[in-house]
C-alpha cells in the first residue's frame, strides 16, 4: 500500500516515471492515470496491477471479452467500485478516495439511465444544478448540449417518448454538459440496433473531437474499438494484454489472445528453423516451412506461433509462403469467399479471399499463400 | 385475389387464437363476478328504495325516504366523516412508518433478503381476529402497559387506552403495515440502480440522490399503499368492533347495527351503497391519476 496523505481532496501529484504506455512528450499531467491499480472482490481479483496513462483529449478504449475487468476499471474511475491498491489520478489529482460526487466525471451507461420522471431538459440540467452553475446559465448550456447531439427542441419530452438512439444521445448530452474532465462510456452502443450503432459511433467520436474531452470507452466490440479509438487497451482476465493504436493492435498483435480476439486471426504453431537478415524460417506443425519477416530475436528450435489474418491469404498465388489442405467448407459471399481449410494435424485455418476463379468445392484440395510481411511471429 | 395458405384455413369454423376462444375462457370468471358481485350490489341498490315498515319488515313500494334520511341526518354524516378521518390517519401513519422498513429491505446487502420479506408475511399466519384481540392484553385496564405503569407508580388510575379511536387506529396500522411495506418495496425494487449511480456521478450526495431519484420513483408504490390502506381501514368492521367496542364504531359497524340490530334492511342497504360509492370514487380517482397496475404489482410482490 502506498503512503496515504491526509486530505482526500488535496491535489496530490503521482510520482513521476510510472506512465506505462504513455505517449512521450505530453507536457501537462495526463488526463487520467492508473498506477498499479488492483481491484479485488473478496478473493477474486478483477483487475491485476493495471497501469496506464491517458493523454488529455484522447479517446482510449478498454476492449476485451466480458469478465475481463474493463467495466470494473471504468467503474473505479467513476468511483462506483473501490480499488484495493494502487492509485488513480484525474488531471494529476489523486481521486481514488474522493467520493463519487466530488469527482468531475461524465458517465454514459449501456442502458442510458435517463431519469424517467424528469423531462429531457431536467435530465440534461441535472449535472449543472449540482455543479453550482448559476440559474441563468443553465438553459443556454442545456440548449447548446442538445444542439450538439442534434436533439434541439426536445426539452419538454420525457425519455419514454424518445427512441433508444435518441435516449442515448440525451444521455451523452447530460454527461458532457457540465464539462467534466473525463467522459466515461460503458458499452453505450450495445443496447442499440445495428444501424443506430454505426450512426452513434460516428456521432460520439465527432462530439468527443469537438469538445476535446478525454474519453474512456468500454466495449467488447472490436469494430467499435478500431474505428473510434486513438488508443486501445486489449484486456483479458484482469490484465492489459496490449496497449497501442488501432493499427498496432490489429497488425502487430503482441499476444495470441490479441490476435485471436481482434479479427479471429489464424494461429499456426511452429518451430524456428533458422534466421537470416530478412527474417525467420519456421517449420509449421504440419511440416510445411514458411518465412516470416520479423525483427524478433529467436533462436533455432524455439516454439513460436505464426499469425496470419484470413484476408491476407490468397488462392493459388505466386506468394512465397504456401499452405495446402482440404477445403472443409466454402462460404460464397459474392465478392469474397471464406474457406475453412484443414492443413492436417488438426490445424484448421480460415481464408477470406477475393473471388477470381470458380470457388473450390468442399473436399477438394486448395493451395493458399501469403507474404512473409503479412504475418506476425509470436 | 390472393389465395389463403392452407395452414391458416379455418378448421370447423374455429381458428387458432380465435377471439371467440378468449370469451369462452373468460366466461367462468365473468359469470362468477356478475352473479356474486355485480348482481348482489344491484339488488342492494334496489333495496335502498324499499319502504321500511318495522324491524324485519319492509315493502317494495318505491320511496326516497332512506336516501332522504341519510342525506339530512347529521348522525350519519358524523359516522362517515369519522370513518374517512380514521382511514386517512391510518393510511398516513402506515405510509410514514412503512416506508423505512421497505427502504431498509431494499437497500440492505444482507444475503438472505427473502427472509426479511418472509418476516413481513409471518403475521398473516395468525388469524387476524386473534391478532386484534391481543391488543386487549396490551392496552386494557389490566393490560401490560397499565399494570407496568401502576407498579412503577407512575400512575394511580389505569389509563383509558382500549376502546378509543387511538386503539382502533393502532390495531389497523398493525394489520395494514405489511401491505404498505410490500407496496413500497416493490416500487423501490423496480428502480434501476444505475439511475442512482448516474445521479451520484453528476454531483449528488447520497441524500440528494434519494430526494431526486429514489423518492420520486417510489411514490407510485407509496400511493398504491396509501389507497389500499385507506380503503381497507375505512371499510373495516372487525377492528373497531373489538378495539372500539361500539364507543368508537366506524361506518362498517353502523351498517352491521342497522341490519342486524335494528333489522332495518332498506337503511342498511342505503348505508352500504354509500360506503361503496365513497370508497369506489377514491379508488377511481387514484386509478385516474396513478393507474391500478401498481397495486396489482404490490400485491403480487
Amino acid at each position: 500500500m502506498p503512503d496515504r496523505v491526509t486530505e482526500p481532496s488535496d491535489p496530490r501529484p503521482l510520482a513521476a516515471g510510472v506512465s506505462a504506455g504513455a505517449s512521450a512528450g505530453a507536457s501537462a499531467a495526463p488526463a487520467v492515470e492508473f498506477n498499479d491499480v488492483q481491484i479485488a472482490y473478496g478473493k477474486f481479483i478483477a483487475v491485476h496491477n493495471f497501469s496506464l496513462s491517458i493523454e488529455k483529449g484522447s479517446f482510449v478504449t478498454l476492449l476485451g471479452p466480458s469478465g475481463c475487468g474493463k467495466t470494473t476499471l471504468l467503474r473505479a474511475v467513476a468511483g462506483l467500485v473501490g480499488i484495493s491498491s494502487g492509485q488513480i489520478a484525474i488531471g494529476g489529482r489523486r481521486i481514488d478516495d474522493v467520493p463519487i460526487y466530488k469527482r468531475n466525471i461524465g458517465l454514459v451507461f449501456q442502458n442510458y439511465a435517463l431519469f424517467p420522471h424528469k423531462t429531457v431538459f431536467d435530465n440534461v440540467a441535472f449535472g449543472l444544478k449540482y455543479h453550482n452553475v448559476p440559474k441563468a446559465d443553465i438553459a443556454p448550456r442545456v440548449a447548446r448540449a442538445l444542439e450538439m447531439v442534434r436533439l434541439a427542441g426536445s426539452e419538454r419530452k420525457l425519455p419514454s417518448q424518445l427512441s433508444g438512439g435518441q435516449q442515448q444521445r440525451i444521455a451523452l448530452a447530460r454527461a458532457i454538459v457540465f464539462e467534466p474532465e473525463v467522459l466515461l462510456l460503458d458499452e453505450p452502443l450495445s443496447a442499440l440496433d445495428a444501424n443506430m450503432r454505426e450512426e452513434m459511433r460516428v456521432e460520439i467520436k465527432k462530439i468527443q473531437k469537438q469538445t476535446g474531452i478525454t474519453a474512456i470507452f468500454v466495449t467488447h466490440d472490436q469494430e467499435e474499438a478500431l474505428s473510434m479509438s486513438d488508443r486501445i487497451v486489449v484486456m483479458s482476465a484482469g490484465k492489459a494484454e496490449q496497449i497501442g493504436s488501432p493499427t498496432d493492435v490489429y497488425d502487430r498483435p503482441a499476444t495470441t489472445f490479441v490476435a485471436d480476439f481482434l479479427g479471429k486471426a489464424n494461429l499456426l504453431a511452429a518451430t524456428v528453423k533458422d534466421r537470416d537478415a530478412g527474417g525467420v524460417s519456421v517449420t509449421l506443425s504440419t511440416g510445411q516451412t514458411v518465412r516470416v519477416a520479423t525483427d524478433r530475436q529467436v533462436a533455432a528450435g524455439d516454439k513460436v506461433s505464426v499469425v496470419v489474418r484470413p484476408q491476407k491469404l490468397a488462392v493459388g498465388s505466386e506468394l512465397p509462403n504456401r499452405l495446402s489442405g482440404r477445403v472443409l467448407s466454402t462460404s460464397y459471399l459474392g465478392s469474397r469467399i471464406i474457406y475453412e481449410i484443414d492443413l492436417g494435424q488438426g490445424s484448421i485455418i480460415r481464408a477470406n479471399v477475393a473471388v477470381v476463379t470458380e470457388p473450390v468445392r468442399e473436399g477438394e484440395t486448395i493451395e493458399v499463400g501469403f507474404d512473409p510481411a503479412d504475418c506476425v511471429l509470436l | 385475389m390472393a389465395t389463403r395458405p392452407a395452414d391458416i384455413r379455418p378448421t370447423r369454423g374455429w381458428r387458432l387464437y380465435d377471439p371467440r376462444l378468449a370469451w369462452l375462457l373468460l366466461a367462468p370468471a365473468t359469470l362468477l363476478i356478475v352473479c356474486f358481485l355485480i348482481l348482489p350490489i344491484l339488488v342492494m341498490a334496489v333495496y335502498t328504495f324499499f319502504t321500511f315498515i318495522t324491524a324485519g319488515v319492509e315493502q317494495s313500494t318505491p320511496t326516497l325516504a332512506n336516501w332522504h334520511e341519510f342525506l339530512t341526518d347529521p348522525y350519519y354524516h358524523g359516522f362517515l366523516f369519522k370513518t374517512l378521518r380514521v382511514g386517512v390517519v391510518t393510511s398516513l401513519i402506515c405510509g410514514v412508518v412503512g416506508y423505512f422498513p421497505a427502504y431498509f429491505i431494499w437497500s440492505t446487502e444482507f444475503k438472505h433478503k427473502w427472509l426479511l420479506l418472509l418476516l413481513l408475511i409471518v403475521p398473516f399466519w395468525i388469524s387476524f381476529t386473534i391478532r386484534t384481540f391481543s391488543w386487549i392484553h396490551i392496552l386494557g385496564e389490566e393490560g401490560l402497559i397499565n399494570v407496568a405503569l401502576l407498579r412503577l407508580g407512575l400512575i394511580d388510575q389505569p389509563l383509558q387506552m382500549l376502546y378509543t379511536e387511538g386503539a382502533v387506529i393502532m390495531g389497523m396500522v398493525h394489520f395494514l403495515l405489511p401491505y404498505m411495506i410490500l407496496n413500497v418495496y416493490v416500487s423501490l425494487e423496480n428502480i434501476d440502480r444505475t439511475l442512482i449511480s448516474a445521479a451520484r456521478s453528476m454531483g449528488c450526495t447520497n441524500a440528494q440522490a434519494f430526494r431526486e431519484v429514489t423518492l420520486p420513483l417510489s411514490l407510485p408504490g407509496l400511493a398504491a399503499g396509501l389507497l389500499l390502506c385507506f380503503v381497507l381501514a375505512a371499510g373495516s368492521y372487525v377492528t373497531p368492533q373489538i378495539l372500539g367496542s361500539g364507543r368508537d364504531a366506524l361506518f362498517g359497524n353502523l351498517i352491521y347495527d342497522t341490519i342486524m340490530g335494528q333489522l332495518n334492511w332498506p337503511m342498511g342497504a342505503t348505508l352500504s351503497i354509500v360506503l361503496f360509492l365513497v370508497l369506489g370514487s377514491v379508488a377511481a380517482l387514484y386509478t385516474r391519476y396513478m393507474g391500478m397496475s401498481q397495486i396489482v404489482k404490490g400485491l403480487g410482490g
